[in-house]
């Protein structure tokens, strides 16, 4: 599951339920209801950048630590697998959260 | 400084609500509530209460305005009855939600079908669990006092929500009673300016309303149940402070020859008052009949309500509306639940009556407080009875 900041007790709620902070909803996380999550297989993948341009979530980037592979911020990830569906070397396996 | 005035309970609403120097009023008129807001329209259009008068058109635009003008901290009044109180239902549950403090006057009447304009309790039984505070008058001088009531209780830092007063339709509305009427200085020493929890405002944005996903939703109900469960304190304490204010004095439940009496009935509204008539001819006769009367209906007052009943063996439970297919009385329906975990717990003895204006008489409140004696005396418990019902 991705990472989620603790969730607010009822008694931390502000007043009527308000969003009090503008623009906060960039620090909601919203892939904690993905059932399952990409993995690339990096000896297959040819770093064509597909996966990144269909990501519906736009949360698929070439990721910083190895530069030119892709990987996806499974803070938003929905588990959609439209990445592994398009992959032109189907190197993108959909890994169950469960396990 | 008071002035003693024959007034319709409409008016007096009116009046009291340009003392509380109102900043809003967004309202449709409705039988039988239209003088209220018709009298607040000259109000604001002679120039003695400096308001907006907002002519919506529908009750739906009447609470989603009254929401608006709440939200952005402007002191906000409405009112309406039946069909108008319906066609506001899902705004309803927003305002509360929201602890927006807005004061709504119902002129309680029947809904449609048939068409019918006349008073009982089915609109405002139909919005039980809205979150509002809900209480109920009894006569003109009450629906006066608790309009100015309600501002200060719904603005109550403590409390932010909504409160509705009832009344009852044509049995108070178009009733014209003497009111002690108080002047503007004395009701604004009671109720000084408030200061929003939490408004919109341009310089500090916030949003109100958003989405509650189901990872939040569950929290925000428990708020509220928190909420209006916990308004029960301030309740008591500004009902205290407007008895040290006025002179007049109100609690959540009100008993009437209740501390001897071998029997009792439980009323809601203005029909109260023939019930009381109805007791002391009783009394007179030696039958030792006494009053339990809601005025408090949400949050309902369970802990006064048994202190009122004490350990009667009956309770008669006179309701203005039908839950169909149900518990027929919504009012008997919630006397025993509450009753159900108690240890000393009365028989309760159902009846509905007043529907669509029906007049109750005294002699119908007889009918109701022999069928509560012939309980006491067999011990047994008969159907619930709408009284009147030709048979």
């Amino acid at each position: 599951m991705a990472t989620q900041s603790a969730k607010p007790k009822w008694t931390d709620l502000a007043v009527g339920t308000a969003i009090t902070v503008p623009g906060s909803a960039r620090q909601n996380r919203t892939g904690d209801w993905r059932s399952s999550r990409p993995v690339w297989n990096h000896d297959e993948c040819i770093r064509c950048g597909v996966c990144v341009i269909f990501c519906p979530e736009g949360c698929v980037h070439f990721d910083q630590e190895k530069p030119g592979y892709p990987s996806a911020d499974l803070e938003y990830c929905k588990g959609c697998s439209i990445c592994a569906h398009e992959c032109p070397t189907a190197c993108i396996s959909m890994a169950d959260e469960e396990e | 400084m008071e002035q003693r005035l024959g007034l319709e309970a409409s008016i007096a609403i009116a009046e009291v609500v340009g003392r509380c120097d109102a900043d809003i009023v967004a309202a449709y008129p409705i039988t039988p509530q239209t003088h209220i807001v018709e009298h607040l329209s000259e109000l604001v259009a002679d120039g003695e209460l400096d308001a907006a008068f907002v002519p919506v058109e529908s009750e739906h635009s009447a609470m989603s305005v009254c929401c608006g003008t709440a939200a952005v901290g402007a002191r906000t009044f409405t009112a309406t009855a039946s069909q108008g109180l319906a066609l506001m239902h899902e705004i309803l549950f927003i305002a509360s939600a929201l602890r927006l403090p807005i004061v709504m006057a119902v002129a309680n009447r029947s809904l449609s079908g048939p068409i019918s304009i006349w008073n009982d309790h089915s609109d405002v039984m139909a919005e039980r669990d809205i979150g509002w505070v809900q209480i109920f008058a009894e006569n003109a001088q009450e629906a006066s006092d608790l309009t100015i009531w309600s501002f200060r209780l719904a603005e109550d830092k403590r409390v932010s929500l909504p409160v509705m007063m009832n009344f009852d339709g044509f049995i108070l509305t178009h009733t014209i009673e003497p009111v002690l009427m108080p002047d503007k200085e004395t009701v604004q020493a009671f109720l000084p300016r408030w200061e929003p929890l939490i408004k919109l405002d341009v310089d500090n944005p916030i949003s109100m309303g958003p989405v509650g996903i189901p990872d939040i939703y569950t929290e925000t109900k428990q708020v509220q149940q928190h909420l209006l469960t916990q308004s029960y304190g301030p309740i008591v304490e500004t009902l205290d402070e407007f008895g040290q204010h006025f002179g007049r004095s109100y609690k959540p439940v009100e008993t009437y020859r209740a501390d001897d009496a071998e029997v009792l009935l439980c009323t809601m509204g203005a029909l109260g008052e023939t019930a009381m008539e109805a007791v002391d001819r009783r009394r007179k006769k030696g039958q030792k009949i006494g009053l339990v009367r809601i005025r408090l209906w949400r949050p309902f007052p369970f802990e006064d309500f048994y202190r009122a009943v004490g350990d009667v063996p009956v309770l008669g439970v006179m309701d203005r509306a039908i839950s169909f297919g149900g518990p027929v009385g919504p009012v008997a329906s919630e006397i025993k639940s509450a009753f159900y975990h108690q240890q000393q717990r009365p028989k309760v003895v159902e009846f509905v009556a007043g529907l669509g204006g029906r007049d109750v008489p005294l002699s119908d409140f007889d009918r109701m407080f022999d069928a509560i004696y012939e309980t006491a005396e067999t011990g047994k418990i008969p159907a619930p009875a709408i009284i009147g019902l030709r048979e």
